[in-house]
């Protein structure tokens, strides 16, 4: 355990130092990427290991850069005040949307089809009100002039590079946090049978919201910090069903029953993305969704687990408990590792 | 403890449970037996908030919890078993029974899930070992771990549902001590539901009798394995008057009248 501690420890002291001994903007650039998509894919995760798989994602990051944005170009209000309303909007958002879908049981494909709804309905308001929003032309928020603290907005990569680092982390620590929480088993065992669950006292409803707010409330985070950080948004980047499926690919890449799952799942779409812009230039356009979309059917049925999950079983798997057969049963009985285990993924559990 | 009057259930034009009343006594072993069909598993669905009722009251120590939401009505102290267990096979035994713990006792603290965890898992005789897998258990052991979950909540009424099923004679036998066990050590009342007649009746102190939704018998376990109506619904009206004498004559011997 400490040898993991201290792991994590010279990791962390690794990535803070690294953009004051590697200083090329491009590659702090990717970076800075990488750290807030994953930032994104640990928050959905956060929802979709418990196989409450959203394709709403899109519409809750949109609504954080556009919030937060429209706040900022129109009133004046700075990001800092901006963004915990853009969170908040999500979030609401997120109760108005997922309350009904739980109170009557609507879930596993059905609930899937809501959120795709919910994306597709974000995307045509940032859309229909263009004379606010820029309509599908994108949007940018009003310069401060140079780096200014009060308007969230920096020059210098280094700046987004911490910052991007800070929020990833605390991403990390939040799904940490519910992973090692009752609420962790209650989703389990929601995600199971929610009558039985219902039945030891657990209130599913309540337990489900919970998971969503948070989730719904990080991705908005998400998207306010990509807007920040690109200084231009566009209803296709960070909005709309191509944007959550590309979370969903990401994450389910990655791994979504470890918490760096998500980080490896950045990784990979990122650079592949990169690589195609660079050694196809724009005749590529596009081809990246093509992969994502074949890699994702291969991943569901050949590596549920994602990458990291993969590796993490490979790494660790010959960890059983026998069970004390005497006082149960017949049958012999071998525990498996059970965090990163499920035999599906959660789009196909149901 | 609890008062039921005129609970009925109807799912489209048919009645489940019929206008059906009766009371639970603090401490009792209340066995509730009948046909396939005859509402007992409906009663608990009800009795527990999984399904809301039509009509009726439930009254549970002294308050009215008809059509609560289930986990309210757990918290409150009701505990039950499904028919057919119902473990979370992606936790481990004891993480089902922490669970049933933490939540069925109102999420208190985790520390003392774990030890209530514990203690219903010695009750029912399931190892306490943190990480030993459902996928490990045989019929009997479902059955335990099902018991110990509802016992985790702290209930001060269990219904038991049909907690013998599948059971050989002698886990049959182990089952309905352990139940009576229950009610002894731990001070929980209980409403057992079962098809097997005469294990139940060694155990119980009184037993209700339906059919179609209605209750054609009640009373103390000797009376009610005579009654002409029970004999009737369980063997069928052309039933050879010696084979029914002989079925109650068992009945009687079991429960040591």
């Amino acid at each position: 355990m400490t040898s993991k501690l201290a792991g994590w420890i010279i990791a962390l002291i690794a990535l803070v130092a690294l953009p004051f001994v590697h200083r090329d903007p491009y590659h702090l650039h990717l970076l800075v990427l990488i750290l807030i998509w994953s930032f994104a894919y640990t928050s959905w995760s956060i929802m979709g290991r418990f196989g409450l798989v959203s394709l709403g994602h899109g519409g809750f990051m949109g609504i954080g850069a556009y919030v937060t944005a429209l706040l900022w170009n129109h009133l004046g209000v700075s990001p800092w005040i901006g963004i915990p309303l853009s969170m908040v909007t999500a979030g609401v958002l997120a109760l108005i949307v997922a309350y009904p879908c739980f109170r009557f049981r609507i879930t596993g494909h059905y609930f899937v089809l809501v959120t795709l709804a919910l994306s597709g309905i974000v995307l045509q308001v940032i859309t229909a009100i263009r004379d606010y929003t820029g309509g599908s032309l994108g949007y940018t928020p009003r310069r401060a002039g140079g780096s200014s603290i009060a308007a969230l907005q920096f020059d210098d990569k280094t700046t987004w590079y911490m910052i991007a680092l800070a929020v990833w982390l605390a991403g990390l620590v939040i799904w940490r946090w519910i992973d090692r929480g009752m609420i962790s088993q209650a989703m389990e065992a929601i995600s199971e049978d929610e009558d039985a669950a219902a039945a030891v006292g657990v209130n599913v409803t309540a337990e489900k919201l919970k998971i969503t707010l948070i989730s719904a409330m990080m991705t908005a985070l998400a998207g306010a910090l990509y807007c920040q950080y690109q200084m231009f948004i566009s209803p296709d980047t960070v909005s709309g069903i191509a944007v959550s499926l590309q979370m969903v690919f990401a994450a389910i890449v990655g791994g979504v029953y470890v918490a760096l799952g998500p980080t490896v799942g950045a990784i990979i779409t990122i650079v592949l993305a990169e690589s195609l812009r660079i050694g196809f230039g724009t005749s590529a356009v596009g081809w990246d969704n093509l992969v994502y979309g074949v890699l994702l059917v291969l991943f569901i049925i050949f590596l549920p687990k994602g990458i990291l999950g993969s590796v993490i079983d490979r790494i660790t798997l010959p960890r059983k408990t026998p069970i004390d057969k005497t006082s149960v049963d017949k049958t012999p009985a071998d525990k498996p590792p059970r965090n990163h285990e499920q035999e599906t993924v959660p789009s196909a559990r149901r | 403890m609890l008062a039921v009057e005129g609970l009925t259930k109807r799912f489209g034009g048919f009645r489940a449970v019929n206008n059906l009343s009766f009371r639970v006594e603090q401490g009792e072993i209340l066995g509730l037996i009948g046909p396939n069909g005859s509402g007992k598993s409906t009663i608990f669905n009800m009795l527990s908030g999984t399904l809301p009722p039509t009509s009726g009251s439930i009254l549970f120590d002294g308050r009215e919890i008809a059509g609560l939401a289930p986990h309210r009505i757990i918290v409150s102290g009701i505990g039950r078993t499904f028919q057919i267990p119902r473990p979370f096979h992606r936790l481990s035994i004891f993480e089902n029974v922490a669970l049933a713990a933490f939540y069925g006792q109102g999420r208190h603290s985790r520390a003392k899930a774990e030890e209530a965890a514990e203690r219903a898992l010695a009750m029912v005789g399931l190892p306490t070992d943190r990480h030993a897998s459902v996928e490990g258990l045989g019929a009997a052991g479902l059955k335990k771990l099902e018991l110990a979950k509802a016992l985790a909540t702290g209930p001060k009424l269990l219904l038991a549902d049909e907690s013998l099923g599948g059971l050989d004679e002698t886990e049959m036998d182990q089952a309905a001590d352990m139940l009576r066990r229950i009610r002894d050590e731990l001070g929980i009342t209980i409403i057992w539901v079962e098809h097997i007649m005469g294990v139940l009746m060694r155990v119980v102190d009184r037993v209700m009798v339906l059919d179609h939704g209605e209750k054609i018998a009640e009373g103390l376990p000797a009376d009610v394995a005579g009654d002409a109506k029970v004999i009737e619904v369980y063997l069928g009206t052309d039933a050879d008057a010696s084979l029914a004498a002989a079925v109650a004559e068992q009945a009687r011997r079991r429960i040591g009248a």
